[in-house]
């Protein structure tokens, strides 16, 4: 009952929130949102008992993508504090491909056979994806890795001073 | 009365009078959440006594001493004179980020309350990610300060808010790799754990004696996470008159000077929970009261040491701070981190493991003080060479 309620309550503030994102004419409001949504999505991961999957979220999405975002938007020239547009060019594009996302994930969501799992989360889920991480599935976490630095160095190799 | 059954006595009466068991549970909840509220705010008022008190005392001076026995009612003074003050608004300022700012930055630290065990079993949410959880919560504090200096529209706080991100982003890899390493002794990520983890040598045998390197790292990066001299750069009053929050005042202006101390408070909290035992002492498991005692003592103690670092040492340049961390913190962090997991799996007895774990950390920090030594030491590297050197028109 309690626990209905919360999700509804918090389902409904994320989905505000992520609304806020789409319409905000300021930048920065939009990524003020966007951290809205992220925390709103760390609380129903609490909801499910998945407590290691919701700090993830806050330490990844919040702490690192989330500053890193308002970071470069304080950084941009022409963006701080500017109201932005509704509208661009390519609104026909992007509705089209809203519309097309849009139903596919319906579709497959009403498609697929959820299979009904227990209720009750695993006493020890962060040994689970623990030994998960670095036994069943160590060649995607490792090529993840390597994907990040690549991007790493790759930034680095933009951003460098070109000495003459 | 026993808390607990304090605590039994008023579920029951609730139930008696016909509320549900789910809102029980969630007004319990509530009113555990207020518990802590009211303490760290109390707790907030009596820390500025404290740290003007130990900077007086650094410096030569008596400190606060006129309101109440040895000053000790100053910082209601001085509270009364800040809700007093007109609470200034900048004309351009963004009013809803400008507000929420300060909230943020004080409850993001009151939320990392809930899972610091004060004795044992008596702890807010006993959860098993606490480590994580601390890293998390501690991360928002950059948010807030970001917020701060973008919608305050003042150039200064807008650089004070630049300084945020690289001050605090930076330095919580050395926090986070020391949290590793004890997490990687301990072998549990729940701070209760970790403090259980210690009771060896009737209590004392505390992570630090394994450890000694990564608490210096811990100590020091903790230093520039809680903006604390000599890495309080995001105020610098020489360089950008006052960072982030130039443009608050009055109430507005506490709040950020409230979250500093809780801050403060809190990394104090972690060291003695990750390092000193938490509330491990002798005695300490059969009497928890013994437990909350010894917390509040060792926390006191380590609060003390960060206030007297900050009233000895100069602050240091913006380079010099980054560069410390991304030059030395981080690999030092790196190297202990991978000379603990291969002790750890060699698998030894535990008198041998930590005595091992002990001469590895003391070899590291001897190498790493030593290459910084011949560092500094070579004058052509630190009194000549400008790293950002103007470039001058050529005449």
């Amino acid at each position: 009952m309690v626990g209905q309620i919360l999700f509804i309550f918090i389902a409904v503030v994320t989905l505000l929130m992520a609304l806020g994102v789409v319409v905000a004419r300021n930048l920065f409001h939009a990524a003020l949102f966007l951290v809205g949504v992220f925390f709103g999505v760390a609380t129903l991961f609490i909801l499910l008992e998945a407590e290691f999957l919701a700090m993830a979220q806050i330490v990844i999405y919040i702490g690192a993508i989330a500053t890193l975002i308002v970071f470069a938007i304080m950084l941009s020239r022409g963006m701080m504090g500017k109201h932005l547009g509704k509208y661009n060019k390519q609104w026909y594009f992007a509705g089209g491909a809203m519309i097309f996302f849009f139903g596919l994930v319906s579709w497959l969501l009403v498609k697929m056979p959820f299979a009904p799992v227990s209720a009750e989360a695993p006493a020890d889920a962060i040994q689970q994806i623990g030994s998960g991480f670095v036994g069943h599935y160590v060649v995607p976490f490792e090529v993840a890795s390597v994907l990040l630095l690549v991007a790493l160095v790759g930034a680095i190799m933009l951003a460098r001073e070109r000495n003459s | 009365m026993d808390l607990r059954a304090f605590g039994e006595a008023f579920i029951a009466m609730l139930e008696n009078i016909g509320i549900p068991e789910g809102w029980v549970l969630l007004i319990n909840w509530i009113l555990g959440a207020l518990i802590l509220l009211v303490v760290a705010l109390l707790l907030a008022i009596f820390l500025i006594w404290f740290e003007r008190k130990v900077a007086g005392r650094v410096q030569d001076r008596l400190g606060p001493n006129r309101v109440g026995p040895w000053g000790l009612i100053q910082p209601f003074a001085d509270a009364l004179k800040l809700l007093t003050k007109e609470a200034i608004t900048p004309d351009n300022a963004d009013r809803i980020t400008y507000n929420l700012a300060p909230v943020i930055a004080v409850f993001h630290i009151i939320m990392l309350f809930a899972v610091i065990p004060f004795a044992d079993k008596v702890v807010g949410a006993n959860i098993n990610v606490g480590v994580l959880y601390l890293m998390a919560f501690g991360a928002l504090g950059a948010m807030a300060m970001l917020m701060a200096g973008w919608s305050s529209r003042n150039k200064y706080a807008l650089l004070g808010g630049f300084r945020v991100v690289a001050q605090l982003l930076s330095y919580e890899i050395p926090v986070g790799l020391a949290m590793l390493v004890v997490v990687l002794l301990s072998g549990t990520m729940n701070l209760n754990g970790i403090a259980q983890g210690q009771g060896g040598l009737f209590g004392l045998g505390w992570y630090v004696l394994a450890l000694p390197a990564v608490f210096v790292m811990y100590f020091v990066a903790a230093l520039a996470e809680g903006e604390r001299a000599p890495f309080d750069l995001l105020e610098a009053e020489s360089e950008i008159v006052a960072g982030y929050n130039i443009e608050y005042s009055a109430m507005k202006f506490a709040w950020f000077y409230l979250a500093f101390f809780l801050n403060t408070w809190v990394l104090s909290a972690v060291a003695v929970t990750l390092f000193f035992g938490g509330w491990q002492g002798p005695g300490a498991a059969q009497f928890p009261i013994l437990g909350v005692i010894y917390f509040f003592i060792k926390v006191f103690i380590m609060f003390f040491v960060f206030a007297w670092v900050r009233a000895t040492f100069p602050r240091l340049r913006i380079d010099q701070m980054m560069s410390f961390c991304w030059k030395v913190l981080v690999p030092m962090g790196l190297a202990l981190f991978l000379s603990v997991a291969v002790v750890l799996k060699l698998g030894l007895p535990d008198v041998a493991t930590w005595a091992l774990l002990f001469v590895a950390n003391i070899v590291i920090l001897v190498v790493t003080l030593k290459l910084l030594g011949n560092y500094t030491s070579d004058l052509s590297r630190t009194q000549n060479k400008r790293l950002f050197a103007p470039e001058l028109p050529r005449l």
